[in-house]
């Protein structure tokens, strides 16, 4: 078996916030009928988690669940138990309409902190980011420049981006741009 | 700019954020129709200035095809709705009534 490498290990920059490649996650794609109650069974027993509402994010520890649409959930586990949590999925799921995948090496990942996060991450996104329209609990899936990006916050000034990984540099270099050094723009101040 | 809100997954987003996907509520000729019908249905498209019924698909979001109403002239939009469905809903009728009095777009009004 080959040894798995994120998308651009030890990517970091520090500016105005710090953006960091978040190296190797779980990521599984489970699509189904959300209002299915094996399915919410199911994401319980392998992750711990609810099912999330609509445009919500749930984390239990090292996992969580992201609703990314009426039909689909991102399911988040350490990168070494991705092809377990899918045979787990698929076992509790059953006879259930359903797939889970195991999307991880598709995916990159990166975390923005800082007090400025949300300004850098506003300029590249069609988003109010302001604290009163985005807050911890949210996934905001939608367009970073030119390329589909889903962001939501781990913490207080802290928010994690996905994308795809073809598009990893891409990204990387967009928010090391928004978040130069003297890019302050002020708007969520 | 255009403002769409998608019905899928409630997200208020700029146009970008979306595709347009041409006119909506075309009805489909395919295999057994006549070369004018499938000419018309590949071709003749409404040009409306005013009143216009559209589909959208949220390709940076949660990915759904969903349905617009809104105005050609002024970028109102007066509602967005599901894409299940061969005509807009009344309470989509009724809100483009209320602003274009008197409007009519193909065989709905
Ligand atoms: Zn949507």
């Amino acid at each position: 078996m080959s040894e798995a490498k994120s998308a651009l290990p030890g990517a970091r920059f520090d500016g105005i916030a710090s953006v960091e490649e978040a190296g190797l996650n779980g990521m599984i794609t489970l699509r189904g009928d959300l209002d299915d109650t094996a399915l919410a069974k199911a994401l319980r027993e392998v992750t711990g988690c609810a099912l999330p509402g609509p445009r919500e994010v749930v984390m239990a520890g090292d996992k969580g669940a992201a609703w990314m649409s009426p039909d689909e959930l991102l399911v988040m586990v350490p990168h070494g138990e991705a092809e377990a949590a899918v045979a787990a999925l698929d076992a509790a799921l059953g006879e259930s309409h359903a797939l889970a995948v195991n999307v991880s090496d598709a995916r990159a990942v990166f975390d923005v902190r800082g007090s400025h996060a949300r300004e850098v991450l506003g300029k590249l996104m069609p988003v109010d980011f302001s604290a009163a329209a985005f807050g911890p609990g949210q996934i905001r899936r939608s367009r970073m420049a030119q390329v589909p990006a889903a962001v939501w916050m781990t913490g207080e000034d802290a928010f994690r981006v996905v994308c795809f990984r073809s598009v990893a540099q891409y990204v990387f270099d967009l928010l090391k741009t928004a978040a130069s050094e003297g890019g302050e723009v002020g708007l969520y101040a | 700019m255009l403002i769409l809100e998608c019905p899928c997954c409630g997200v208020k987003g700029e146009e970008t954020e979306f595709h347009g996907g041409g006119e909506a509520h075309i009805k489909r000729f395919g295999p057994g129709s006549s070369e004018e019908e499938f000419h018309d249905y590949l071709f003749a498209k409404e040009n409306p200035r005013g009143v216009h019924f559209e589909r959208w698909r949220h390709v940076n979001g949660c990915g759904k095809w969903f349905h617009v109403a809104r105005c050609t002239r002024t970028l109102e939009v007066f509602g967005s709705y599901s894409a299940q469905t061969t005509e807009p809903p009344q309470e989509i009728r009724d809100a483009i009534t209320a602003r274009r009095p008197g409007w009519r777009w193909r065989e709905f009004s």
